[in-house]
């Protein structure tokens, strides 16, 4: 029962808030979508946590995604040893970076009276559940080599199936639980998306790079529109 | 011609009494609230000095503008893509520190201290943090220090400096100084608007007062370090950016923006200008020393038919077109040519504008009683504020464009005294208008404007046409019954 609820309606549960959360806070409070930076108070820890962490865990989570979105063909990409053994190391490094850098980011918050002066409740409930994500994944990565062997064959189906709108929850249910945990720490992050400064996450400003420099508003402009 | 209208502002220097009303009126108005209030949107500063955030001038610390690449410009600090890679971390953001942290004290301490032998104080404490701290700068910190080793001395300006100007400057007994008050240039080629990731800053296309949308504002802090001159400001505890809006709203119903309107010097003028947009960046593309001949170029004569042709012909009204006509703001930087770009070799065409200090940079001789006629250069040549400092601030190093401003000013001075003591010959005033280039009439004109114009003649707020804004945003009924006590929605029942 308790597998059904984590592993079947949990994630829906969490998909279903930050999209519906998401696009509700959006309408209504777009003030709010912003990571709320705090690089004024303190520059100098943040350029050592922000930079590698946003970096290393961008790759970390592409490469999750890949694996998920096109298992057969991560499954061919592992199969040279010489790639595997390339990958596994990329994927160590980015993996220890990503725990340093929010380690250095969490000391920071406490340590620094300024910075943390203006982190919320849910700002510690957000750093606590990445800092057990991060590490809940080295640990696998370490003690499980990665699931280079068995994602493809076990998570990604479980995911598969959770699209399919059909969850097939034995996938999960027979792994270990440092697995188990962290699929589940995953979809909690994602429940806690839309509460949270990690709003952020989808405000990419990709039509910076195709707008002419200078903008200039008129009325006529907004009449016509 | 792509002809606009530009809210524009003059600052008239030798009258300003560094008195910092303009500041605390700005500030009661739009920023008394957590996270701002570091913010100055107003500041007044003394030059020579470091100023608010600490040597904001000196863009090798803070980046801010642009810079010339090949036959492009660029902001100085990086193109898009290289502003797009450091969204993680801005490296050339300033931080608390480069402006100041906000203290209060705990006045509680006072009344609520135990009786005993000593004395209660009251502790500073952070405006940020709540806990106790150091003050260790404010927002006008260098306030009338000229002369100190720590801030004068420091001054971007005067580093560039020979060794004797130097020391020259800051003999005790011929300290200068003067106060140079600051907000929002509202530029023409605006950095920050060009550096915001979001697109929330632009430029209002009727007035061309820059504003950040706040809903659309992400956080970026790009503008914050894009500014050179620091007037983009981050709202630490909102997360968005905010800088001085031109009192719009007060614009709007036809008042004075709030600085204006409570500067008890009266130094601040205020009307439209009419400029054209297609040469904007020829303009900010010219060398250091050109630019500001060429913002002066491109500021159009609002009484050329050419121009109320093409004026009328970009949809502009005919009521704007009066109003650039009677600006205060054209006859200080076109007619007279008195009033000068603060660093226009940051290259975003700043659209406020400062007539220069006159009265440090006479008589540094004979205890300040040489006889004003005298010596029209050399006066200039031997000024108690080298003009290589003046034409850093207010030319690009061009002393040419700052020595023909004060040859005016002279002029106006000359020509006064003439009237008031008569102690200068017809031969010496026809000599002053001839250097100076400009009529007896002219100079009788700037000498009124100066001194004995009302609030409504300087300060020449232009029909903001609100009704022409409201019916391009919602039906005119709708407004109706939407507006008024306070409320920005119609009282409709929903559900």
């Amino acid at each position: 029962m308790a597998d059904m609820i984590l592993f079947a309606v949990f994630p829906y549960v969490a998909l279903a808030l930050a999209i519906g959360v998401g696009i509700y806070r959006y309408c209504i409070d777009r003030y709010s979508y912003s990571s709320q930076s705090s690089q004024f108070l303190e520059s100098k820890a943040l350029f050592w946590g922000s930079l590698p962490w946003h970096y290393a865990i961008l790759l970390i989570l592409i490469a999750h995604f890949l694996a998920f979105l096109v298992p057969a063909g991560w499954g061919t990409l592992l199969g040279s040893p010489a790639r595997l053994v390339f990958l596994e190391i990329t994927g160590m490094a980015l993996g220890i970076t990503t725990m340093i850098a929010l380690t250095i980011l969490i000391f920071r918050r406490i340590i620094n009276p300024r910075v943390n002066a203006v982190t919320s409740n849910i700002d510690w409930l957000l750093l606590a559940a990445l800092l057990l994500q991060v590490a809940s994944g080295v640990y696998i990565a370490i003690s499980l080599r990665w699931g280079g062997l068995w994602y493809v064959h076990t998570v990604s189906p479980w995911l598969w199936s959770l699209v399919k709108l059909n969850p097939q929850i034995d996938y999960l249910a027979s792994l270990p639980g440092i697995v188990q945990l962290h699929a589940v720490n995953a979809f909690l992050l994602v429940a806690i998306f839309p509460f949270s400064r990690l709003v952020h996450v989808v405000s990419i400003p990709l039509g910076y790079l195709s707008r002419p420099y200078q903008v200039v508003i008129w009325y006529r402009q907004r009449r016509s529109n | 011609m792509d002809i606009r209208a530009q809210v524009s502002s003059v600052f008239h220097l030798d009258k300003c009494i560094g008195c910092h009303t303009c500041s605390i009126a700005c500030k009661n108005l739009w920023t008394d609230r957590r996270g701002n209030e570091y913010m100055w949107w107003n500041n007044v500063e003394t030059k020579p000095g470091t100023g608010y955030p600490t040597k904001w001038e000196d863009q090798e610390k803070y980046r801010g503008g642009w810079e010339r690449a090949g036959s492009q410009l660029r902001l100085k600090q990086g193109g898009k893509a290289s502003t797009f890679g450091k969204i993680f971390h801005n490296p050339d953001l300033p931080t608390m520190d480069d402006y100041y942290e906000p203290f209060t004290f705990k006045y509680a301490d006072l009344t609520n201290a135990p009786a005993g032998t000593d004395q209660p104080t009251a502790r500073p404490v952070s405006m940020v943090s709540g806990k106790p701290m150091k003050i260790e700068a404010g927002p006008n910190w260098d306030d009338d220090l000229s002369g100190s080793t720590v801030y004068a001395a420091n001054d971007p300006g005067v580093i560039e400096l020979s060794k004797e100007q130097q020391q020259q400057l800051f003999a005790i007994e011929k300290m200068v100084m003067f106060h140079l008050p600051r907000i929002c240039n509202h530029c023409s080629n605006a950095a920050c608007v060009a550096s915001c990731p979001s697109g929330a800053i632009y430029k209002r296309g009727e007035d061309g007062i820059v504003l950040i949308n706040q809903d659309k504002c992400r956080g970026w802090r790009m503008c914050v370090s894009a500014c050179p001159y620091k007037k983009t400001y981050y709202g630490w505890a909102t997360g968005k950016s905010e800088k001085c809006i031109l009192c719009y709203p007060r614009q709007e119903a036809g008042e004075a923006p709030a600085c204006f309107h409570s500067c008890v010097g009266r130094i601040r003028y205020l009307g439209v200008l009419l400029y054209d947009a297609d040469r904007i960046e020829a303009t900010a593309l010219k060398a250091d020393a050109e630019l500001t001949a060429a913002q002066r170029e491109m500021i159009l004569d609002p009484f050329d038919p050419g121009v109320i042709k093409a004026a009328r012909e970009g949809g502009l009204a005919d009521q704007i077109i009066e109003a650039a006509q009677a600006s205060p703001v054209y006859k200080f930087v076109k007619q007279w040519g008195i009033a000068l770009p603060l660093h226009p070799e940051f290259r975003t065409l700043p659209m406020l504008f400062y007539v220069p200090p006159l009265l440090p940079v006479l008589s540094s001789k004979n205890q300040g009683t040489q006889k004003i006629g005298d010596d029209f250069f050399t006066s200039l040549e031997q000024a108690r504020l080298p003009l290589k400092y003046l034409a850093g601030l207010f030319a690009g190093g061009n002393e040419e464009e700052v020595k023909a401003v004060y040859r005016r000013l002279i002029a106006v001075r000359m020509q006064r005294r003439a009237e008031s003591v008569g102690d200068l010959s017809e031969a010496e005033l026809l000599n002053a208008r001839e250097l100076s280039g400009l009529s007896r009439e002219a100079l009788d004109a700037i000498f009124r404007m100066t001194s004995l114009t009302r609030i409504k003649e300087r300060i020449q707020v232009p029909p903001m046409l609100r009704e022409q804004a409201i019916e391009a945003g919602m039906e005119t009924d709708e407004y109706q019954q939407g507006m008024g006590f306070g409320s920005r929605k119609a009282p409709k029942r929903r559900w």
